[in-house]
């Protein structure tokens, strides 16, 4: 990728239409399907398990389920992180809303003896409420949403984790008889939970959104350059406000069902969310400043953090190496982003 | 010929808290014409711009439109008049496609209720006829990056889409300031092909030659002051152009 950027540069103005047209293929493709990398990658990094721990397991039911529900946790929350990022802003604060949905849902439950149906939706509503709050602070404050959105995790998680103390006098509590709930968020098929269906089904509400309609095209269009996009007529504040929400619906989501799956709330939970949710997304071919990226290639992106971090722990080698491999992955996967990106832009003059 | 004017401005002043950006300054523009703004750094050209597409209000004069006066509380009311703007960098989303960019924020849909979608063929298909009927001759993909074209297309499918959009009046600022002598030209046969499909068009230029090459009237700015203005034809032109933009002469 890196060297079919560097085929483009030195070519300026000067230089014909015709020899413009001239441009590499492979470079062109990959400008216009940006999941094409992460998937390689994912082919790769599967065959590379497939040789090295097909004889141990991975390749069983048991190990195909272990990465699949790692990846659909993961991914339901990548998939608008991934957005988001598409859009040029982060949210760093989806690991406190899993720990507040969690312990919400156990509260409603198990301490005010209140159905099930009522703990998720009020878990929905936080969700709901924290994603405007981070829409707002980055709309109108104009400061990075990097920081901005740190700061919301920090005081989400700490407000979950005091109020928690405060009506159940700890950081967790269990969560039993669940009924309907039961199947609909930890029904299990030879190790597989349902939760893998319900990435799916968020993966292709988002694929067709981000694709097919008018604010998909917004998506994209506020990433790729805000200025030019509101002069255009896009709503900016529109497209930052419903991905925000997008985003921390999902991180409720994802907190209230895996309460239902491991039968606890947890106040403190869902932290590693934070960042695997954004390198997920980075892996998957997003650039970290907008304006391009894909659905598949985040799901791609997903699958390979699921499958590094549970493939490893077949090949019998020590696990604690899966870190290393994941932050070298993601240093390839910016790097390639950014020689895409350059060479998109390199015959753009004047300002960018 | 007693032809109605598009876009007047009369007597228009703009003063930013106490300095004079624009002092009493006067231009008629007509449909089928460029208007040549010129002007150093500094001269008010970017002030009279912002006038013109309604980004900021004059402190006194009147600006009409076809002949009725109006007030430009804001690009998109100018925009809906029939005024459009193509700044410099073109107002293009690089890492997005030439159909996607050119319907952007006004994307042709089908489909019902939540099954409504972005009509790709239709955006592609009138997106291509329309930058082809600006005189690019080269077969452009709809589903091409902007990002990767030259200075000049991408030129092309910002006045196409202005013009699409209903644009009656074009201000161009700088068009051709970031370009090399070939896209240059290329900048040069599009103002002169919008012009022949009858769009007004005000062209904001640092470089007299492209303004000569196209322009049908003139306008001098100088420190916020109009110090001179004529038609093509009625001066030795470039003589006199250069002694009316002494300040542009001496950067020279």
């Amino acid at each position: 990728m890196a060297f079919s950027a560097n085929q483009k540069t030195g070519q300026s103005d000067h230089s014909g239409p015709s020899a413009k047209h001239l441009a590499p293929m492979t470079l062109t493709t990959l400008q216009k399907q940006p999941w094409i990398g992460a998937a390689a990658a994912a082919v790769f990094v599967f065959a590379f398990f497939a040789y090295f721990a097909g004889s141990t397991g991975f390749l069983t039911a048991g190990g195909t389920a272990g990465w699949l529900n790692t990846a659909a946790e993961l991914g339901i929350i990548a998939i608008p992180i991934g957005l988001l990022m598409i859009s040029g802003e982060f949210d760093l604060s989806t690991g406190s809303v899993v720990g507040a949905a969690s312990i919400i849902v156990a509260v409603t439950v198990t301490f005010l003896g209140q159905p099930i149906a009522l703990g998720i939706l009020i878990a929905l509503a936080m969700g709901v409420l924290v994603g405007l709050f981070n829409a707002l602070l980055v709309y109108r404050t104009r400061v990075p949403s990097f920081i901005v959105t740190l700061a919301t995790n920090f005081i989400v998680a700490g407000t979950a984790l005091a109020l928690s103390r405060l009506v159940t006098g700890s950081s967790t509590l269990s969560l039993r008889d669940t009924g309907w709930a039961e199947f609909a968020f930890a029904a299990r098929w030879n190790q597989m939970y349902i939760s893998i269906i319900w990435w799916v089904l968020a993966a292709a509400l988002a694929a067709w959104v981000l694709r097919a309609t008018p604010f998909g095209n917004w998506i994209y269009a506020t990433g790729g350059n805000k200025d030019a996009a509101r002069r255009a007529g896009v709503p900016i504040w529109w497209v930052t406000q419903v991905l925000y929400v997008w985003t921390g619906v999902s991180a409720a989501f994802v907190g209230a069902m895996t309460a239902i799956q491991f039968n606890q709330g947890n106040a403190v939970a869902g932290q590693g969310y934070v960042f695997e949710t954004a390198i997920a997304a980075v892996i998957g071919g997003v650039l970290l400043t907008g304006g391009f990226g894909s659905v598949f290639g985040i799901v791609c992106g997903t699958i390979i953090y699921g499958i590094i971090s549970v493939g490893l722990f077949y090949t019998g080698w020590p696990t604690d190496w899966a870190q290393t491999f994941i932050g070298a992955l993601l240093v390839i996967a910016v790097l390639a982003n950014n020689a895409i990106r350059n060479a998109a832009m390199q015959s753009k003059k004047g300002k960018s | 010929m007693a032809q109605q004017p598009l876009l007047t401005l009369k007597s228009v002043s703009k003063s930013y808290s106490g300095v004079q950006a624009l002092s009493d300054v006067s231009i008629e523009t007509f449909a089928g014409e460029v208007h040549c703004l010129l002007g150093d750094n500094g001269a008010g050209k970017s002030t009279l711009i912002k006038t013109m597409s309604g980004v900021v209000h004059p402190t006194s004069g009147d600006i009409m439109w076809e002949g009725q006066p109006v007030t430009l509380d804001s690009p998109k009311e100018a925009q809906e008049l029939g005024i459009g703007t193509v700044h410099q960098d073109v107002g293009l989303i690089p890492m997005m496609s030439v159909a996607r960019n050119f319907f952007l924020a006004n994307e042709p849909t089908r489909g019902w209720g939540p099954f409504k979608r972005i009509d790709m063929s239709q955006a592609n298909g009138v997106s291509i006829d329309a930058i082809r009927a600006m005189g690019i001759s080269r077969d452009i993909d709809p589903d091409q990056v902007v990002g990767t074209m030259s200075g000049g297309e991408k030129q092309a499918i910002a006045i196409a889409r202005a013009v699409h959009f209903g644009a009656k009046f074009l201000i161009l600022g700088e068009p051709t300031a970031a370009l090399g002598v070939h896209e240059s030209e290329v900048v040069i046969n599009l103002i002169e092909r919008t012009k022949q499909r009858g769009t007004g068009i005000l062209l904001i230029t640092h470089n007299p030659t492209h303004a000569l090459a196209v322009g049908d009237r003139f306008t001098v700015l100088t420190q916020g002051r109009v110090v001179d203005q004529f038609k093509r034809g009625e001066r030795d032109q470039i003589m006199d152009l250069m002694a009316g933009g002494r300040r542009l002469a001496a950067a020279e």
